[in-house]
């Protein structure tokens, strides 16, 4: 297996793979960031949390406009959280439906002169892929 | 004419279009010599000057501009706030004029983008790094990009629409119908950069740049100008009554930024800041949704006029996709958004648009906007939001009737 490095250090390529986050050890607000203070409640002191691999899809759109189009989704995850990332596995906006739940997945996203793979993250569509699932794409609609 | 209120008397925009022959400040300079003679007065009586720039702010452009038009040694604001860059601009010289250090304020609003391809567009990507290694506060080994998510303009303003879509069962056609109106709007409008109609179908079944936004439901780049002069109401009651018949009162000026919010780090919230903006204004103003006359607001994306009538109290929460199809924001319907065509149509130099707007209103309210004139306009907001976020939102009331 090649060397493997996440595409944004918030990404742990753990077992399973999954999410982490600053936290504000006073209010709790979540950050992907390094923060000076907290945007929220102006503390200074974070902890690390880690973020659930489920969730809600909250907003998407689909690039045209692209080398290769793809889907952008906003993900709220149960627990806490919302992240921006690729939604995959999806054709048309018509499969895009209200409270849809997706589950985070990987795919490869480059691949550096040593052989070392940048490992990204998006989300499928939990209950069965309405567009079946490519290995390793960028969610694309080739 | 309270001596404590803030009127404009003077008022001016350049076109908006591509204008090769003339630099940043031959596009301030034509709009300023036109507001100052619209305000019956010249450089020797204004105070003080703002200038609202965003692509070129490192060249401070109020002082390039006073060399063109009057160098009287005022003091000059430099003003660069995202897509509020103008409006601030105005704010700027308003504040001034409320501290009572000036009584005759100008405010310049400039932006020249040529064609530089779609608003916030991707830029040329980089050579490819040799070896990943973590940068910056995310970490990042490559630009992510595409690859988590999109950050840019298209797509930001694409997922703020089908976020209110979900919750609130918005159609892709609801959306359309938003250029539909302001690109039938812009036809009666002169200064505006595009004088095209297109039909709901053509519109629907364009380019797709980030759905549900086609083409035409994306504002093109430009150039263009945009000034105002601005006076408080003690130096107002001095002036000839000409330039007193004329004057619109400033009944609200408003600006803010984001609150925290948990999305906000990875989807800028276009939504509550627009909010809290527009309850602070009418609130000052004492004006409801309902006074409005007209409304010219930030559709920067088909997307984000949907929004607004929401985000601005036009429309039952909610309910705005079902404003759009009653015709409600159509010029001849009950609350007229952006009869100039809008930023989809008349075009959207950055550092312009927020005076452009103002100068819109003022112009309605005054009863000169000839063939795009809404009878009888007794008041108009103005609304402008930029990412970083900065929006602002103004009140305009006509001044005493004629
Ligand atoms: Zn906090």
């Amino acid at each position: 297996m090649p060397h493997q490095i996440p595409v944004v250090a918030y990404l742990r390529l753990g077992d399973p793979p999954h999410l982490t986050s600053a936290a504000c050890t006073r209010c709790g607000a979540l950050y992907f960031d390094r923060r000076n203070a907290c945007a929220r409640c102006f503390a200074t002191d974070f902890t690390t949390r880690s973020l659930a691999n489920e969730g809600t899809l909250r907003a998407f759109t689909f690039v045209g406009r692209a080398k290769r189009p793809y889907v952008s989704s906003v993900v709220a995850l149960d627990g806490g959280g919302v992240v921006k990332a690729n939604l995959l596995g999806v054709d048309r906006p018509e499969q895009v439906t209200p409270g849809m739940r997706v589950v985070l997945d990987t795919f490869v996203a480059g691949v550096d002169d040593e052989g070392t793979e940048a490992i990204a993250f998006g989300y499928r569509p939990l209950d069965g892929a309405p567009g079946g699932g490519a290995e390793n794409d960028h969610g694309g609609t080739r | 004419m309270s001596g404590d209120d803030v009127w404009l008397i003077g008022a001016a925009m350049t076109p908006f279009g591509r204008f090769p022959d003339k630099d940043l400040i031959d596009l301030a300079a034509d709009a300023t010599l036109e507001a100052l003679a619209d305000a019956g007065t010249t450089m020797a009586d204004i105070n003080v000057l703002a200038l609202g720039n965003v692509y070129e702010a490192n060249s401070h452009n109020g002082q390039r501009l006073q060399k063109q038009v009057g160098q009287t040694g005022i003091p000059v604001y430099n003003v660069v706030n995202a897509c509020a860059t103008g409006a601030t601009a105005v704010r700027v010289v308003l504040m001034s004029i409320a501290a009572g250090e000036s009584d005759i304020g100008l405010a310049v609003g400039v932006e020249k983008m040529g064609k530089m391809g779609m608003i916030g567009g991707a830029a040329k990507p980089a050579a490819e790094k040799k070896v990943f290694s973590p940068k910056g506060r995310y970490g990042s080994v490559l630009k992510t990009e595409g690859v988590l998510g999109t950050g840019l303009m298209p797509g930001v303003f694409a997922q703020a629409g089908t976020e209110y879509a979900l919750a609130h069962g918005v159609t892709a056609t609801q959306f359309a119908k938003v250029a539909q109106k302001n690109h039938a709007h812009s036809v009666h409008n002169p200064l505006a950069q595009y004088r095209k109609e297109f039909s709901l179908a053509e519109i629907l079944s364009a380019e797709m740049i980030s759905y549900p936004n086609t083409l035409p439901m994306c504002c093109p780049t430009g150039d263009g100008a945009a000034a105002v002069v601005l006076v408080s109401g003690t130096r107002l009651r001095t002036m000839d009554p000409d330039v007193r018949r004329r004057a619109v009162k400033i009944s609200a000026s408003v600006l803010t930024a984001d609150p925290w919010s948990e999305s906000g780090q990875v989807q800028p919230d276009v939504n509550t800041l627009t909010r809290q903006a527009a309850d602070a204004a009418y609130d000052k103003a004492g004006i409801g949704p309902d006074d409005l006359d007209l409304v010219e607001l930030h559709d920067c994306f088909a997307t984000a006029e949907l929004l607004h009538y929401d985000n601005l109290r036009l429309c039952e929460p909610g309910g705005a996709g079902d404003f759009i199809d009653s015709g409600a924001p159509w010029r001849d319907g009950k609350t007229p958004v952006n009869v100039s065509g809008g930023l989809l149509s008349k075009g959207h130099p950055l550092g312009a648009t927020g005076v452009a707007n103002i100068f819109e209103v003022a112009t309605q309210l005054r009863g000169e906007a000839g063939a795009r004139q809404i009878e009888g306009a007794r008041v108009g907001l103005t609304h402008v939001i930029g990412l970083a976020s900065a929006c602002a939102v103004h009140i305009l009331e006509a001044g005493a009737r004629r």
